[in-house]
């Protein structure tokens, strides 16, 4: 085997979650390999893995440490996460309508003011992004989407909001993404609301694999 | 069928079993138990299966009331008085509430969560494999939120079974114990150090997503920005605040703090179980010490069955010996004087 691809960093969450880290940041190539590695485990099982959870950069591993311990799946993960990248199933492209600025998105003015341009300029931005769902967590339904232009970067809140509503549509340090269910967020609820119900989208189209 | 009626209960409870596995890559949440040691040893009780759905009491008291015919109950968890119709109920016991009777429970003591599990499990439609309420994305049931008076759960009806309880080992004392990690290299020496070295405590404004914890502030080495990555029971992220989280069942799936360091598997039902403002710390752990312990934990689960005992009827009661007076009535074999039975008169000049 043709090992060509650079270890992961393996770092343990608890005694029975193990976080496979490919970068530090919002990389598609990354992202690319976290998927890869999702399949590979969905395709042949590894005894003692129960659940495993992809993100824009590692992807977690839930196990049973009655069955298996953190060295011989730890072994086991660098080993698989360094197989060949097999191709990406088919995507799909959705178009989001949505309502910024107003009542609608209570920080449009804040980020505005904090990255220096108007509304209008970050509106403008943030409409011509071209995302990909790179992740589904948080809170059922939150989509982390990659793509967000340089410029709209922002730190994430200070203290986070400790409650936002459903469909709302933030920035967060270097991501941006679409909240299905209203809860507390530490993002800069900006851009924002819009009339559609992210639930209604069918769970198998809405997927990093093919979003 | 008999069920139970919620004639009184307090904030923070809630059906809850082992919780929803599977769907975290949707940004399902687990939920279930925040103790599943105590939900299991209800369960375990009146017979169910371990991860069985119950009812999950939050610190204050609460009230049920059986109707419809009797339903055979469990209580196990923090402990707090508890009576039927005026008799005392001991915690880890079950017990039958008979048609019309009310169990009413107090203020947990020395914990904060009460698991009330009934006979035949309660009844409900699972979603996504489980009952647990996760009262944010509304999924639950019967009811998808928190429990309120008036609500009525259907069970299955009591089988009239003796009385049983359950000897569970002495919970753990001193401090909750953590894996380093994932995120701990987000942190300085010294700011790792203050984590470990400090007193703690759970602030009031905790649920069941995150328990907020009280004591120093946590200075990050780079900023409290990471791009999210996914997130475990006992979680312990740094905010920028520097006020350390520790997630819980209702948690974000992934989350963008740095993390750490998280909770062992086998302490995180005691953690849990700390009531709001009480000091406690932490310790960190070698991997191969927290993956021993979630194995014993783990066989402590399986062999939970094996703990449970009949009531014995014959209990060694010293009050109700000492009202019979069966010494002044004892009799010796070979002085025949004493065969005769002494009258009440004489014992009362004993």
């Amino acid at each position: 085997m043709a090992a060509t691809l650079s270890p992961p960093r393996i770092l343990p969450s608890g005694d029975s979650a193990i976080t496979v880290e490919f970068s530090r940041n919002i990389d598609d190539a990354a992202n690319q390999r976290v998927l890869a590695l999702d399949r590979i485990l969905a395709r042949e099982p590894v005894s003692g893995v129960t659940e495993t959870v992809p993100t824009y950069r590692s992807l977690l591993v839930h196990y049973d440490p009655v069955q298996i311990d953190f060295g011989a799946l730890s072994e086991k993960l660098v080993a698989l996460a360094q197989l060949p990248v097999p191709p990406t199933t088919k995507t799909r492209r959705w178009r989001i309508p949505v309502v910024y600025g107003g009542k609608h998105g209570i920080d449009l003015e804040d980020v505005a003011k904090t990255l220096k341009t108007t509304p209008d300029d970050i509106v403008a931005r943030h409409v011509a992004g071209d995302y990909r769902v790179a992740m589904i967590g948080f809170t059922p339904g939150w989509s982390y989407l990659s793509g967000l232009e340089k410029f709209l970067h922002m730190p994430r809140r200070k203290n986070p909001r400790l409650l936002t509503p459903a469909g709302t549509i933030s920035i967060g340090g270097v991501q941006t993404g679409v909240q299905c269910l209203a809860g507390p967020s530490g993002c800069w609820d900006g851009p924002p609301l819009e009339p559609i119900n992210c639930i209604a989208i069918p769970r198998s189209c809405w997927n990093p694999a093919t979003a | 069928m008999s069920k139970l009626v919620i004639s009184a209960i307090g904030p923070a409870s809630s059906v809850q079993d082992g919780g929803r596995h599977g769907a975290q890559r949707y940004g399902l949440t687990p939920s279930g138990a925040v103790d599943q040691l105590a939900l299991a040893a209800a369960n375990c009780l009146v017979g169910n299966e371990l991860f069985a759905a119950a009812i999950e009491i939050g610190p204050f008291g609460a009230a049920f009331t059986a109707r419809e015919g009797a339903v055979r109950i469990a209580l196990a968890g923090a402990p707090r008085n508890a009576d039927i119709s005026g008799r005392a109920v001991a915690s880890d016991t079950s017990m039958t509430l008979a048609d019309g009777e009310t169990l009413t429970l107090g203020f947990a003591r020395g914990g904060s969560f009460s698991y009330l599990a009934i006979s035949g499990g309660i009844a409900g439609e699972s979603v996504f494999g489980s009952l647990a309420v996760n009262a944010r994305a509304g999924l639950g049931s019967p009811y998808p939120r928190p429990l309120q008076a008036g609500d009525e759960l259907q069970t299955a009806g009591a089988s009239g079974a003796a009385g049983r309880r359950i000897d569970l080992p002495a919970i753990l004392e001193g401090p909750i114990r953590v894996v380093m990690g994932p995120q701990d290299d987000e942190f300085g020496e010294a700011q790792k150090k203050l984590f470990l070295d400090s007193e703690w405590k759970i602030s009031a404004t905790s649920d069941r997503m995150g328990y907020r914890l009280e004591g120093p502030v946590i200075k990050h080495l780079h900023g409290h920005n990471i791009v999210s990555d996914g997130t475990v029971n006992g979680s312990i992220q740094v905010p920028g605040n520097g006020a350390p989280i520790v997630l819980m069942p209702d948690r974000g799936t992934s989350g963008g703090y740095p993390k750490i360091a998280t909770v062992i598997t086998a302490d995180l039902g005691r953690f849990a179980q700390i009531p709001a403002g009480r000091g406690f710390r932490f310790r960190a752990v070698s991997m191969a010490e927290a993956q021993a312990e979630a194995r014993k934990f783990a066989q402590l689960l399986r062999t939970l069955p094996d703990r449970v005992k009949a009531i014995e009827s014959f209990d060694l009661n010293i009050e109700a010996l000492q009202d019979a007076n069966v010494a002044g009535a004892a009799v010796s074999a070979v002085d025949a004087a004493t065969w005769q039975i002494p009258s009440a008169d004489a014992l009362a000049q004993d």
